[in-house]
């Protein structure tokens, strides 16, 4: 039996003691009528071999393609030590470090997590991961509404993720909150500073800032913390951790830093893997910390007064608080923020900024190349990091399967979100891109357009 | 020592980042970081080390037995990892187009089908990230679906007090008010006081069915006519599904809505404290509100649905579509056991739980629902040995560290004084419970013996007793250089 | 020490002591504290902040618990015991000496329906801890 030690001989004995005849014999106080034993559609089973076949062919099928989509989930370089020490069977198949005594390893990396995450975003406390980008900015904005105690309302720019938008509002609107989303200069892809104070004049919450945004551009990131701080609002930045290593941090933005920084962890040696598993990181001051959803690590000393860790501020959270938690999570993405972990120690300081500088650096190349191509511009005059919005002159949706012949996964169709924006594709050449692959791109989307 | 402690000014390795110098840049000065980024500077074999010594402080499934009461903890397969990790899955982005994914697509699809299966109900979306997003998820569906017969006034949700947190914070983080419900003396709901409890502002129920206190609930059709009846929705906690699965369906007990706990029952790993999966499924009146994205059939192509095609939609919960690849795992698992190995798995489970129960029962540990048969967990209360002793099941647990145990769950549920919540899983042999049985028989005797070592307990793992109350008071939970 | 007779109470485990000038004084109970086991945490209500009868104005926070206090009686927060958000122990060492907050009552009617100290004693021991 797959996966099930028990011989003949073990489940005789295992009954005899519990004094039952038949393992049916132990379902006896469900109701008759409720058993039903049909499982009409699920498969017979397949050996190890049979299914390692399967899961071949299904591999095979999909491919391997050149990615240029960026979009929220980026295509890194991920050291071979990385999985190969997530995946060890002490933290792969480990719990929740609910007994810190037996679970030193996992505590002390999160701890560890949590002072680079701290670092990296220029803020006092991490915690120690949320599900996804998406949901982080849905509990940050839900955060910073129990924390301002007077208004409801959150702005979140057009320049955000669409879908994170509609993450957000999906979630929050469950407690009457507002979501105002404002719009942003068409010329050059930002959210202006000085169009706001004229245009939203009731109290809010907090401000979301993005950096980079959707389409890649750079935000000014000072001037809407400040403007966000002379409102009373909290400042909310919506950050990629690679670009933390050539950017400000939100710590750091205007006068007195953003509240709170959230994003998508993902690009800290997380395989694209269609979309998960993933993990949101939240950062945030500490006068919030008590405000904080999920968990949190904290070094102690034991009897001995030796240094350990343990999960702290658990009155925060569901298991103790129950109806009155910051949050519902539970379980969060552990095992990613060991792979993020491993991952920032192995790259290190300036491994993180050569990455960012030499994405930074590939998108920037093949922009120049593709902008040479007749009818192909940039659509936003803003700086950008490693993503760029560009027109063709083309329906986007053509050139894409085109260029997917090619084996060229060559953006994301911007059609859907933005209808308004006519043809206009997002690219993102991370330093996985070599030139000559910047090269092909160019040469493929050139032959596909004339 | 932390990884901080190792780091040394300028060591780094090279050939884990890109070499080739950078020509082009155009990031504004006023927007470039000034302060330093404190990552560890440390060789690769040195992060190699430092991170396989860290897991060896770790208790885990692969090297202990882990008998956590409501966490299913039982062997993840290996192929169930590597298999999932083939590169061309890992290195898929989640908004390739379709046809590049037509293989991934069909797993999705087929696992769709498969717990539709297994839990009798009508449609199953994938999404959810964990339990408690599951638990989101189908609550606004429940809050969905009443808005959509223009009946705004259902604003409480009913839960057992035995209920795991997360039903109660998910309720709340919802926007509906928590109702609790007491349990009576045999561990199931009591009848009256839910009969007293629902009404015309009841939107649901929220149930753990076999219940957290390691029952099957015997009223359980009586309680969904009750709620039904009175307009509200039912709601399965699918945490405790290892128990049931393939004898009785959530469909067929009268729930609306359920989560599948895939960390759990699907036996994808827990990864000290996630990821998870928890797909939901529902009945056919919650078909029009379930989250996308959903994974479609035609002929013989895979595609996503998304919301244009469902208007009805709670709308997106995740970036994109969840924990993908736990879901592969899961589904991998499946194919594995196929469908005897599902009826298998409850089978086992209970056997396990049921021999442990009288094994315990029998060395003299208080079984805390002796009448009752146990599910695939059942409970041991130390309360009268607190009572005689002043040992706690505090105690019990840490010594049983030492004994080479990971500790059941211990303080849940709240409601029995004491508790050990105990889980031994399908894939534990007898002779791993004879010998946990045989070590709680010697603790029983240290607490007769030797009371004090019992509570200074534990005394062989890489740390003592922690101070926690320390640990709350002087937070520190970020190292600073020179700190 | 337990269960001072000049103080009235709660059945929610606060203790109220009637002062000189017409305000009242609140804290939790030696027996709470014992329940709830080391404070890591205060959070006490706004000084003007006016509240009702077993309004929820406070929480007291340990490593295995959070219990939110309720206010006795009706009434004006007048003052809070500050210093106690930084040694939230105090509450373990002596909860009659580490008070959370002060009330201007608008309703003194609702001081006689509170418990005296043999009622209290009472309810303690019936909860059987
Ligand atoms: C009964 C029960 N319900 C809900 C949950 C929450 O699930 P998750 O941790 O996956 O969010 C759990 C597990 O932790 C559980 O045991």
């Amino acid at each position: 039996m797959p996966f099930i030690p028990h011989t003949e001989e073990d489940v005789a004995e295992m009954l005899a003691s519990i004094g039952a005849k038949t393992i049916e014999e132990l379902f006896d106080e469900i109701p008759k009528e409720l058993v039903s034993d049909q499982l009409t559609g699920v498969p017979p089973g397949l050996s190890e071999m049979e299914i390692a076949r399967l899961m071949m062919e299904r591999a095979t099928k999909d491919g391997f393609y050149q990615n240029f989509i960026g979009a929220g989930a980026y295509e890194h370089h991920i050291p071979a030590a990385v999985w190969q020490i997530t995946t060890r069977g002490e933290f792969y198949s480990s719990y929740t470090p609910y007994q810190a005594e037996a679970s030193q390893g996992t505590l002390q990396l999160l701890y560890e997590y949590q002072s680079m995450m701290a670092s990296l975003t220029g803020m006092d406390v991490s915690n120690a991961s949320m599900y996804d980008g998406a949901t982080a900015l849905a509990e940050a904005a839900l955060m910073a509404v129990r924390s301002h105690k007077t208004s409801p309302r959150i702005l979140i720019p057009q320049t955000v993720h669409p879908v994170y938008r509609q993450v957000v509002r999906a979630i929050v609107s469950n407690q009457n909150i507002e979501v105002v989303e404002l719009p942003f200069c068409t010329e050059c892809g930002q959210i202006l500073p000085e169009s706001l104070e004229n245009s939203v004049h009731e109290e809010f919450a907090a401000l979301v800032i993005p950096q980079p945004n959707f389409f890649g551009v750079l935000e000014q990131v000072d001037a809407l913390t400040d403007w966000a701080h002379s409102r009373n609002a909290f400042a909310i930045g919506m950050v990629n951790p690679t670009a933390l290593a050539l950017l400000t941090p939100p710590g750091e933005w205007g006068n007195k830093g953003a509240d709170i920084a959230v994003g998508e962890g993902q690009p800290l040696g997380i395989p694209l893997s269609s979309g998960g598993p993933y993990f949101g990181f939240m950062a945030c001051k500490n006068e919030l910390v008590r405000q904080m959803p999920g968990r949190i690590i904290g070094r102690t000393t034991d009897l001995d007064n030796k240094e350990g860790f343990v999960l702290t501020l658990q009155a925060r959270e569901q298991h103790i608080r129950r109806s009155k938690a910051t949050s519902n999570i539970c379980t969060n993405q552990g095992l990613m923020v060991t792979a993020a972990t491993i991952y920032m120690s192995l790259v290190g300081p300036e491994g993180l900024r050569r990455v960012a500088a030499q994405s930074h650096a590939n998108t920037l190349e093949l922009v120049d190349q593709l902008e040479k191509i007749k009818g192909v511009k940039r659509v936003f005059s803003g700086p950008i990091f490693h993503e760029a919005t560009l027109t063709l002159p083309a329906p986007v949706a053509e050139v894409l399967s085109k260029l997917k012949q090619k084996g060229i996964l060559a953006g994301l169709n911007l059609q859907e979100h933005y209808p308004e924006m006519g043809n206009a594709l997002l690219v993102c050449a991370t330093e996985t891109k070599t030139a000559d692959d910047l090269h092909n791109y160019a040469e493929a989307l050139k032959q596909v357009l004339s | 020592m932390l990884i901080f402690e190792h780091s040394r000014p300028g060591r780094r390795n090279y050939s884990q980042s890109p070499t080739t110098p950078v020509t082009k840049s155009a990031i504004p000065q006023s927007l470039l970081r000034k302060s330093k980024v404190l990552l560890p500077e440390v060789s690769e074999m040195d992060t190699v080390r430092h991170y396989t010594r860290l897991s060896q402080k770790n208790f885990s499934i692969d090297t202990e037995f882990y008998p956590l009461g409501s966490c299913t903890m039982k062997y993840n397969p290996r192929a169930c990892n590597s298999l999932a990790m083939l590169p061309q899955f890992l290195s898929r982005h989640p908004l390739a187009p379709e046809d590049t994914g037509q293989g991934f697509l069909a797993c999705m699809y087929e696992l769709q089908e498969i717990l539709k299966a297994v839990t009798g109900m009508a449609g199953v979306s994938l999404t959810p990230m964990a339990g408690a997003q599951g638990e989101l998820i189908g609550v606004m569906m429940i809050r969905a679906y009443h808005e959509s017969r223009g009946d705004f006034f259902r604003t409480e949700i009913i839960v057992p007090d035995a209920a795991h947190g997360t039903n109660p914070a998910t309720a709340v983080m919802c926007g509906f008010k928590v109702v609790e419900i007491a349990t009576d003396k045999d561990g199931n709901v009591d009848l009256d006081a839910l009969k007293a409890a629902v009404g015309p502002q009841t939107a649901g129920l929220m149930l753990t069915n076999p219940s957290t206190l390691g029952v099957f609930e015997e009223n359980v059709v009586e309680m969904s006519r009750v709620v039904h009846q009175a307009g509200g929705l039912l709601y399965y906690d699918g945490a405790n599904l290892n128990a049931v699965l393939g004898k009785v369906k959530p469909g067929d007990m009268g729930f609306d809505v359920i989560h599948i706990n895939l960390h759990k029952t699907f036996s994808t790993p827990h990864g000290g404290g996630g990821p998870g999966s928890a797909p939901v499924g529902v009945a056919e009146r919650l078909l029009p509100f379930m989250p996308v994205p959903i994974v479609a059939k035609e002929g013989d192509t895979y595609r996503w649905v998304s919301e244009k095609e469902k208007p009805q939609s709670i709308g997106r919960l995740s970036a994109h579509m969840g924990n993908a690849g736990v879901l592969l795992r899961a589904y991998i698992y499946v194919r594995l056991l196929g469908m005897h190995g599902m009826h298998r798995i409850s089978q086992f489970a209970t056997l396990n739980a049921n021999y442990l129960m009288a094994e315990l029962r029998k060395a003299g540990f208080e079984i805390a629902y002796p009448n009752r048969r146990a599910s695939h967990e059942f409970i041991v209360t130390l309360k009268d040995i607190k009572d005689k002793t002043g040992v706690t099941a505090m105690n019990l647990a840490k010594r049983l560290l030492d004994k080479g145990y990971h500790a059941p769950t211990t303080y849940f549920p709240l409601l029995v004084p004491e508790c050990l919540l105990i889980e031994p899983a399908e894939t534990e042999s007898k002779e791993t419970l004879d010998a946990f049985v045989k070590a709680m028989k010697e603790i029983l005797l240290e607490i007769e013996q030797q009371p004090e070592m019992i509570k200074g307990a534990p005394h062989t793992m890489p740390v003592r007793k922690l101070d926690d109350v320390k640990a709350a008071r002087e937070l520190d939970l970020a190292w600073r250089p020179g700190a | 020490m337990s269960i001072p007779t000049n103080l009235k109470y709660s059945k929610s485990h606060e203790w109220v002591k009637p002062e000189a000038d017409g305000t009242v004084t609140v804290g939790i109970t030696h027996h709470a504290q014992e329940l709830l086991g080391d404070m890591v945490f205060i959070e006490l209500p706004e000084v003007g902040r006016e509240l009702k009868q077993k309004e929820e104005c406070a929480v007291a926070e340990s490593v295995k618990a959070a219990a939110d206090v309720y206010s006795p009686i009706s009434g004006e927060v007048t003052a809070v015991n500050s210093p106690l958000v930084d040694e939230p122990g105090k509450i373990n060492e002596d909860a009659y000496s580490a008070w959370l907050f002060k009330l201007k009552p608008s309703n003194a009617a609702e001081l006689d329906g509170l418990l005296d100290a043999a009622t209290y004693t009472e309810l303690v021991e019936n909860e059987g801890h």
